[in-house]
Formats: structure tokens, C-alpha cells, sequence
């Protein structure tokens, strides 16, 4: 078997708008997806995470490239011959069959014999622990519960790659909690890779092995949940995995790894970086507001003056929003690891902001 | 006295619907209940009915068994005009299959367009309704008429050598017919399928079903309610049709439209005409009812 579920070799999708230009909805995007991996394409509306979900599932064609399953190349093989299920955004349950007619379609594709189909039903809704529920219809059951038969329709099928489509963006908030919690043991438990559209960060940092950010039909970083939070590859990933200070500033020189950045208006800050800098270029520095101290000052460290504007209780943390002299704003977050609530400082106060070398990190586009 | 009637929930209900009713009663039951009472008496010489009536079950009779007639000849076919009515419904039915046939995969061509393409197809669809029937049959009569359009188009390009009898057959009945009731198949199921939520074939895609039983397992049944609307709107005025057949079938093809027309006209036997005309309405009727006994409520709001 092939070392890779699914890959995606230089994929393009164009669609025609209705006003006749092109859209390229996927950019030549190339990623391979390991076996048994939960991996997530993780963007904004229109990235194009759903058109290279649909490409997989056979929905879309490419315009150009390739996709294999399993080292098997796709493009001649329509939809209801691959080996993939999909778990859809609105399930798209058959409103006119029952729970147990649902479940057992795919198996009744496959010509499986009735005592064998209702079996495994049985065992399907046991796995998604809604047992006894084959002689419901889908309009009868909560958002949750179809939620589940539709995974069950899928996974019944046992699929080389389960492919699911936003599937916790119907569910309120507590409900999609658990059920990101479940997904991902159940994925443990069965073992099938799955491919996991979201545009929810933290849905996706939770539940994925890896992750691939795309933005405008392009994958900008795939990688570990940690890989792309605390080393995001570009300005966009940072920002929109979690939440990130940007600041403006110019490199001033650079000795190894460590790297001298003006800041615009504020002064001289060094980090460690990886990559290697021209004098003189323009860099934007990323910090998270988690890794900021504030007054409590690092030695060995960056320490800058500042003036707090705001002060955000949250419960957990408390937000601080501190100006610097130059103009540029960052958020500070602390945690309130103290019993009982003491606030640092209030609103025009003066304080430092202390920062290790190693957590910005300086990114050029 | 009042208070009877503010408490009185049936007969604040009978008050506010008695003008509908009442319109009813005289343009509809009123008219059925003379046709009725004409089906039970003699006929007049001259057409109408015998004055002072006399009652009589022999238009009835008549029907179940021509020969009871006054005017059969000795080989009579008791069966004559239930074969009429058999015919007519063969012709309905295969009417009926053929706008199904046909509606459908035009419906569904429709629904799939852009909404502003929906809209205009949907508008040509409709305007045949806004010219008049009758005309509308003759334009196609001059189609299909021996020296029409389609037999000089046909021998223009030397694929026939003599022009295809194309009219004053079944065949053309069944032509005009499809022709003429194609609309009130489509309509229904157009509202049914662009109800439709297409994503279900993706998903029946999805679990391994080619396209053909992904449409007979889920749209199929999905967008059943409207074809079967289609089928109680064509079929029940196709089996009492009488212009079509009239001037399609050039006067040889009988259905229970014609021979009841006949009866009113020619024939002069308004008891006869009207005890078809009842019979046939009767079990439309049956039929009708026996189908929404069986049907959910989705067809129903589907016609």
C-alpha cells in the first residue's frame, strides 16, 4: 500500500463566474495526506478547502492535475466508484428513508446480503451511541443526532478515506465540543484517515494531526498544530490561527540567528530567527499576546515602555491593550493564576513588556 | 339570541363560508343535480327531454348493454360504448405515460437552469395556454396533414417517397393529446423537483450508487408526489376529451368525450349523453379518491 492516503499532485480548479472571468478556486495545491492521519484544510470562506474536498470526493474534476488515492490516480473514476465517504455539511440525509434505510445504502450498493446489512447497521449506531434508533426518520431526530447518523452512513462503508465537510457547523457550541472530542477518539478507534474541512481554528487545532491553511484556492502552510501556531509561515496564517500582535520594523543587522529589528517608533528589539535577513528590510514581527510579560521584566530579554490604554477581564485572563510611544498598539494577555483577582495595572498606567528572544517571530510577507 | 351565536363555534363557521358555498351549490351542484334528474327520464323527440318527464333507468341500461337500445340491430355489441370507455382509457393512460416521459426530463432541465433562464423557459411552457385550444390543435393537424409541414419536409429531403399517413388515426389523437396536456405535467413536476435537494445525489453518489439508482432509490421517490399530481391532471381530462380526438382523429376515433358530445348534438339524446357524463364523472371520482387516500399530504400540496 502506498505510503500516502490521498495526494494532491499541482491541483487547479477553475470555475467560470457569472460574469465570465475565471476563478481559479484551488492554485496548484500539492499536499499529501499520510494514512490513518486526521488531517484539516483549514480557511476562511472561499479558500478553497471545499473544492479540493469535493475534488477528492469525485463532485469536481480538476482543470488540471492529478489526485490519488492510495497511490491510485483518480481521473477516470467517477464519484460512486471511489473509496471514499463523505460526511456532508448538511449531512444530506434521505428525508425519506428511515435511520436504518440510511445507514445501510451504501452496503446495499455493494450488493451485502439483509441479515449481514442490518447487522452492521446495528453495530454502526452501537459505534456512534445511538443504538435502536434504525426505524426513526432523519426529520425526527436533533441536529446532533443526524449529525451522527450521517457519520455512521459513511463510516458503515468502512471508506480508505472519510472525507467530512464542516460537519460540526450546524451544532451549537457545547454540542460541537463534544463532539470535536469524539470525532477525534473515534478516529483513533477505526483507524481510517480523515479529511476535515473547517474554518474554525481552534476546531481545527483540537481535533488534527496536521493542518493545511489555505487562503485564496492557495495552501499556505501545512503542518502540525504546533508547527503552524508557533512558527506560522506567513503574516495571513498568523493571524488567523489564534491571535497575534503584528509590529512594523526594519532590520538593522543580523549575527547568527540573532537578529537587531528597529521597531517603527519604538526602538531596537532582537530575536532569533532561522531564516537570514538583508539589512534594511522591512520585517513584521509576530508575537502572541500569551508570551508577553508585563511588568515583570526578562533578563536577557526585550524590554519595552508603554502606556496601557485598556484592561479586558475575561475570567481566565485578563487582556491588557498597551500603546507604545511610536504608535503601535499590542495586546498583552495574562493569566489569573492568583487566588482572588489582582489587576496589574489600569488604564494609563505605565509599564514594561517583556518578551524572550525566541517567541516573536519575524515574518517578510 | 346573541350570545348563541358568539358561542356557537359551527355556526360562525357555516356563517363566514356561506357565500362560497352558496356560489358553489348554484354554479356546480345545481347543474350536476339537472343533469342527474335529465338522466333518469325519456328522452325528447327533438332533443332536450319528453315533457311531462317519464322516469326511466334505460339510459343506464343503455350504456351496460347497447343492445337494450330501441335503435339496435340485430348484430349489436352489447359491449359498444364500455369498449368506448376502455378505449378512451388506453388512449389516457398512454397519454398519461408519454407527458410523464417527456415532462420530466424537461422539468429537471428546467430546474437545473439559472434562475433567470428558469423563469423564461418556464414563461414558454406556460404560453401555449394563452392561445386557444381549438387553434392550437388545427395548427398541428396542418403539421402533420398529408401535404402538411412534416410530410413535404420529409419528402423535400427524399427520406420518403409518399407522405406518411400521420392524421385521422390514434396516432395522431395520441399526438394532439400529449401535445396539448404536456404543460399540466410538467408544471406539477417541476414544482416537485426544483423542491429537490440535489446534494442527496451526491450523497447516494457518495455511497457507491451509479446514477441511475441513485435517481429510481432517491430522487425518484423524492419527486414522486409531483409526478403523480401530473398523472391525475393529464389523465383526467385526457379521458374526457372530445376536440382532440374530434379533428385529430377526423371524426374514426371514438372516446367518451366525443360520444358524449355526439349525444348532445347530432344525436339529439341529452338522457343518454348525460348518464355517461355521469358515469364517467363517477369514476373519475373513485379514482381520485382512492388515490388521496393513499397519498401523503406532500402530494396533495404538490397539486
Amino acid at each position: 500500500m502506498a505510503e500516502f492516503a490521498v495526494e494532491m499532485q499541482d491541483v487547479l480548479k477553475q470555475f467560470i463566474t457569472p460574469e465570465g472571468g475565471i476563478l481559479s478556486a484551488v492554485n496548484h495545491v500539492t499536499m499529501q495526506i499520510k494514512d490513518g492521519e486526521f488531517f484539516s484544510l483549514l480557511g476562511p470562506s472561499g479558500c478553497g478547502k471545499t473544492t479540493s474536498l469535493r475534488m477528492i470526493a469525485g463532485f469536481e474534476m480538476p482543470t488540471q492535475g492529478k489526485i490519488l488515492i492510495h497511490g491510485k490516480e483518480m481521473s477516470q473514476v467517477p464519484a460512486f466508484q471511489r473509496p471514499v465517504n463523505t460526511v456532508f455539511q448538511q449531512y444530506a440525509l434521505f428525508p425519506h428513508m428511515t435511520v436504518e434505510q440510511n445507514i445501510e445504502f451504501g452496503l446495499q450498493m455493494k450488493g451485502v446480503q439483509r441479515a449481514e446489512r442490518s447487522k452492521r447497521v446495528s453495530e454502526a449506531l452501537e459505534m456512534v451511541r445511538l443504538p435502536g434508533m434504525e426505524m426513526r426518520r432523519p426529520k425526527q431526530l436533533s441536529g446532533g443526532q443526524q449529525q451522527r447518523i450521517a457519520l455512521a452512513r459513511a463510516l458503515i462503508n468502512k471508506p480508505e478515506v472519510l472525507l467530512l465537510d464542516e460537519p460540526l457547523g450546524a451544532l451549537d457550541l457545547k454540542l460541537r465540543k463534544e463532539m470535536q472530542l469524539e470525532l477525534k477518539s473515534l478516529q483513533r478507534e477505526v483507524g481510517i484517515t480523515f479529511i476535515y474541512v473547517t474554518h474554525d481554528q481552534e476546531e481545527a487545532l483540537t481535533m488534527s494531526d496536521r493542518i493545511a491553511v489555505m487562503s485564496k484556492g492557495i495552501a499556505l502552510q501545512i503542518g502540525k498544530p504546533e508547527e503552524i501556531y508557533e512558527r506560522p509561515a506567513n503574516k495571513f496564517v498568523a493571524d488567523f490561527i489564534g491571535e497575534t500582535n503584528f509590529l512594523d520594523g526594519v532590520v538593522k543587522t543580523q549575527n547568527g540567528s540573532m537578529v537587531e529589528i528597529e521597531l517603527t517608533g519604538t526602538g531596537p528589539i532582537h530575536v532569533e530567527s532561522s531564516r537570514t535577513f538583508t539589512n534594511g528590510q522591512q520585517v513584521v514581527v509576530a508575537v502572541r499576546p500569551e508570551k508577553l510579560r508585563l511588568n515583570s521584566e526578562i533578563k536577557d530579554g526585550n524590554n519595552l515602555k508603554g502606556r496601557v490604554e485598556d484592561v479586558i477581564y475575561i475570567g481566565t485572563d485578563t487582556h491588557y491593550g498597551v500603546r507604545f510611544a511610536g504608535g503601535q498598539k499590542l495586546r498583552v494577555r495574562e493569566q489569573n493564576v492568583n487566588q482572588g483577582y489582582s489587576q496589574l495595572s489600569n488604564p494609563g498606567d505605565e509599564v514594561t513588556i517583556s518578551f524572550t528572544h525566541t517567541s516573536p517571530r519575524t515574518l517578510t510577507e | 339570541m346573541l350570545n348563541f351565536f358568539r358561542r356557537n363555534k359551527a355556526f360562525q363557521l357555516l356563517s363566514l363560508i356561506s357565500p362560497g358555498l352558496l356560489w358553489i351549490l348554484l354554479f356546480f351542484n345545481l347543474p350536476l343535480l339537472i343533469m342527474l334528474f335529465i338522466s333518469f327520464v325519456e328522452r325528447g323527440r327533438a332533443g332536450g327531454i319528453k315533457l311531462p318527464p317519464v322516469y326511466t333507468i334505460q339510459n343506464y341500461r343503455q350504456l351496460f348493454n347497447a343492445c337494450t337500445s330501441q335503435f339496435a340491430g340485430p348484430e349489436c355489441d352489447p359491449f359498444l360504448y364500455l369498449g368506448i370507455f376502455g378505449h378512451s382509457a388506453r388512449i389516457a393512460l398512454v397519454v398519461t405515460f408519454w407527458c410523464i416521459i417527456l415532462g420530466y426530463p424537461l422539468a429537471y432541465f428546467i430546474s437545473k437552469q439559472r434562475p433567470i433562464w428558469r423563469d423564461a423557459l418556464m414563461v414558454l411552457v406556460i404560453i401555449p395556454f394563452w392561445t386557444n385550444f381549438l387553434v392550437r390543435t388545427y395548427a398541428l393537424k396542418s403539421v402533420l396533414a398529408s401535404e402538411g409541414l412534416l410530410n413535404s419536409f420529409l419528402m423535400g429531403l427524399h427520406v420518403i417517397n409518399q407522405p406518411l399517413e400521420l392524421l385521422f388515426n390514434e396516432f395522431a389523437v395520441n399526438v394532439g393529446l400529449i401535445y396539448g396536456y404536456l404543460p399540466f405535467a410538467v408544471l406539477p413536476m417541476y414544482a416537485s423537483i426544483e423542491k429537490f435537494d440535489h446534494s442527496l445525489m451526491e450523497a447516494a453518489a457518495d455511497l457507491g450508487a451509479p446514477p441511475w439508482r441513485a435517481f429510481l432509490r432517491v430522487m425518484l421517490p423524492m419527486t414522486l408526489p409531483g409526478v403523480i399530481a401530473a398523472l391525475v391532471l393529464v389523465f383526467v381530462p385526457v379521458v374526457g376529451a372530445f376536440i382532440t380526438p374530434d379533428i385529430m382523429g377526423g371524426g374514426k376515433i371514438e372516446m367518451i368525450g366525443t360520444l358524449i358530445n355526439r349525444q348532445f348534438g347530432e344525436s339529439r339524446n341529452w338522457p343518454f349523453g348525460s348518464s355517461i357524463s355521469l358515469v364517467l364523472m363517477l369514476m373519475v371520482l373513485i379514482g381520485v379518491i382512492a388515490y388521496f387516500r393513499s397519498s401523503s399530504g406532500e402530494t396533495r400540496r404538490a397539486m
